[in-house]
């Protein structure tokens, strides 16, 4: 068997360098349209250390996040292809996977998925036949030459391997299953971990205390989804599992008609807190693109 | 009729080996029927365990054990036994497991794999559910089914979807593994959780044509009399 010796990653040498890392995020478009995400790539060529393609976010029927990602990989940039487990069976995930390999593209970032019901496409049959440790494992699996039935690859695919934690669940129970599941995910070959998005830095220091008294030492990228309003803001307390934004954020977006600057305040000072303390951030801009690169002016 | 069978030898063995004292408990109904239950079988799995180096602190049958209450109220002459072992292992379908779980701070292994649900479910009336995946781990989680109590069908732990313990498909649903996280914190058992479930085998959830044809042996012309 042959192996596969792919080159690492730009997103892998960062972290690997120890230098600090940012991540950024592009969501496919519903349709065969192409040219606005090429743009939108196109902003992050000098601020993105890796670029994550979402896979069918939300459970909205949408372009495929590993097309994206080799349309991304075209352009030189860094593609992380993220794989959920609502829509394929363990077949199925295993040969996007080889695909992906195939491709070029290494980075991978393993997720379990929305449920079918929050898209729009609530009718569709939920596949979840391997959840988020498993599909780490067989992601492991691939690399060690075997699918998951043990049988022999002709060549074994290499990838960079991320999945993702929420750093604020809200209660005992949920915080404690994060800890739990994130260290199975660790011990089936995670290398780095997103994070859901925080807008509480003291949050989010608390739970890199805690991965320290833990010994995790798996680079972990800080999530920042960029704030546009209030409204987004209620919107999100109430409706975005794990994810609160504090009073005095939201105060800050009320008293200003200068959403953007203010978006851009609130990031930067945010990452500007909790630098320190990760391997780099992770920033969905949704459709705020253009806006990153004042976010990061200080970190290049 | 609820058909189970027997979980494999080696795989009990290796359920309970890190536990001396054993409990058992039995359904004195489906499994009756399915000769996978009844006084001999669990005469006969006490003298197994005792041959393997257990102590069986008691044995006991309940009719039905899908019935929580019924249970709460047979145990009470036997709780010492009960107290006195270190887990319990439960002789039913899945859901009389989940429902002996639920009233003993115990962990409770299933000794069976459940194949089907063949007619009457028996006197089950709780939220307990079962899958009849033929792979049964209910000890693993606390008594709790991970195929049932999760829309998604997680085996290695909660997504990040829930809020305030409810589910991200309805506000008004217990996340399942809130709950199995919950249970196993009341049986002192957390560790469980660091297991690593390996992805469920679909091809045992396809019952044979004569097992799907016993189940509904009731219902069978040639079978009457």
């Amino acid at each position: 068997m042959t192996t596969e010796t792919a080159k690492k990653s730009k997103f892998e040498k960062t972290l690997e360098d120890g230098k600090f890392a940012v991540t950024c995020e592009i969501g496919p478009p519903k349709g065969a349209e192409v040219d606005e995400i090429k743009e939108a790539a196109e902003v992050l060529r000098d601020v993105a250390d890796g670029i994550n393609v979402t896979d069918l976010q939300s459970s909205v029927m949408r372009l495929g996040s590993l097309t994206t990602c080799h349309l991304i990989r075209q352009m030189g940039l860094d593609p992380i292809f993220q794989i959920t487990c609502r829509d394929r069976n363990r077949l199925a995930l295993q040969s996007d996977l080889l695909s992906a390999s195939v491709l070029g593209i290494r980075n991978v970032l393993a997720l379990t998925g929305d449920y079918t019901t929050i898209g729009d496409h609530p009718q569709a049959e939920p596949v979840f036949d391997l959840d988020s440790v498993q599909l780490m494992w067989a992601i492991r699996r691939l690399e060690e030459g075997y699918d998951l039935s043990g049988n022999q690859l002709t060549r074994k695919p290499s990838f960079f391997k991320g999945a993702v934690v929420n750093p604020g669940a809200d209660t005992e129970a949920s915080y404690e299953l994060q800890i739990i599941k994130m260290k199975k995910k660790i011990d089936q070959g995670a290398q780095f971990f997103q994070t859901q998005a925080i807008y509480d830095a003291d949050v989010f220091k608390r739970f890199m205390d805690r991965m320290h008294k833990e010994n995790i030492d798996v680079p972990i990228l800080a999530g920042i989804i960029l704030l546009k309003s209030e409204k987004m803001a209620n919107y999100m307390n109430k409706f975005v599992p794990g994810v609160f934004v504090p009073e005095t954020v939201i105060k800050k977006m009320e008293g200003t008609e200068d959403k953007v600057s203010m978006c851009i305040e609130i990031a930067s000072g945010l990452i500007e807190e909790v630098r320190s303390y990760c391997a780099g951030v992770h920033i969905q801009a949704l459709g705020w693109e253009k806006h990153i690169p004042a976010v990061v002016k200080n970190l290049k | 009729m609820i058909l189970t069978e027997f979980k494999p030898l080696e795989e009990l063995i290796e359920k309970l080996k890190d536990e001396k004292k054993i409990f058992i408990m039995g359904c004195g109904g489906c499994p009756e029927g399915a000769d996978t239950g009844g006084k001999e079988v669990l005469a006969e799995f006490k003298e197994k365990l005792s041959k393997g180096g257990k102590t069986v602190t008691g044995a006991m049958e309940i009719d039905f054990l899908c019935q929580k209450a019924l249970i709460r109220s047979r145990i009470k002459p036997r709780l010492d036994e009960i107290k006195n072992a270190d887990s319990v292992l439960v002789f039913s379908c899945g859901i009389g497991v989940q429902a002996t779980s639920a009233v003993i701070d115990k962990v409770c292994h299933p000794a069976l794999n459940t194949i089907t649900f063949g007619g009457i479910t028996g006197m089950w009336q709780g939220t307990e559910r079962c899958d009849t995946c033929s792979d049964c781990i209910l000890d693993y989680t606390g008594g709790i089914c991970p195929y049932t109590a999760c829309p998604k069908k997680l085996l290695n732990g909660a997504c990040a979807g829930q809020s305030n313990d409810k589910c991200e498909t309805d506000p008004e649903r217990d996340c399942g593994w809130v709950l199995i996280y919950n249970n196993l914190k009341r049986v002192g058992k957390l560790d469980i959780l660091k297991n690593f479930i390996p992805p469920r085998d679909h091809a045992k959830m396809l019952p044979s044509a004569d097992l799907r044809k016993t189940g509904l042996w009731a219902l069978d012309e040639e079978d009457a009399v």
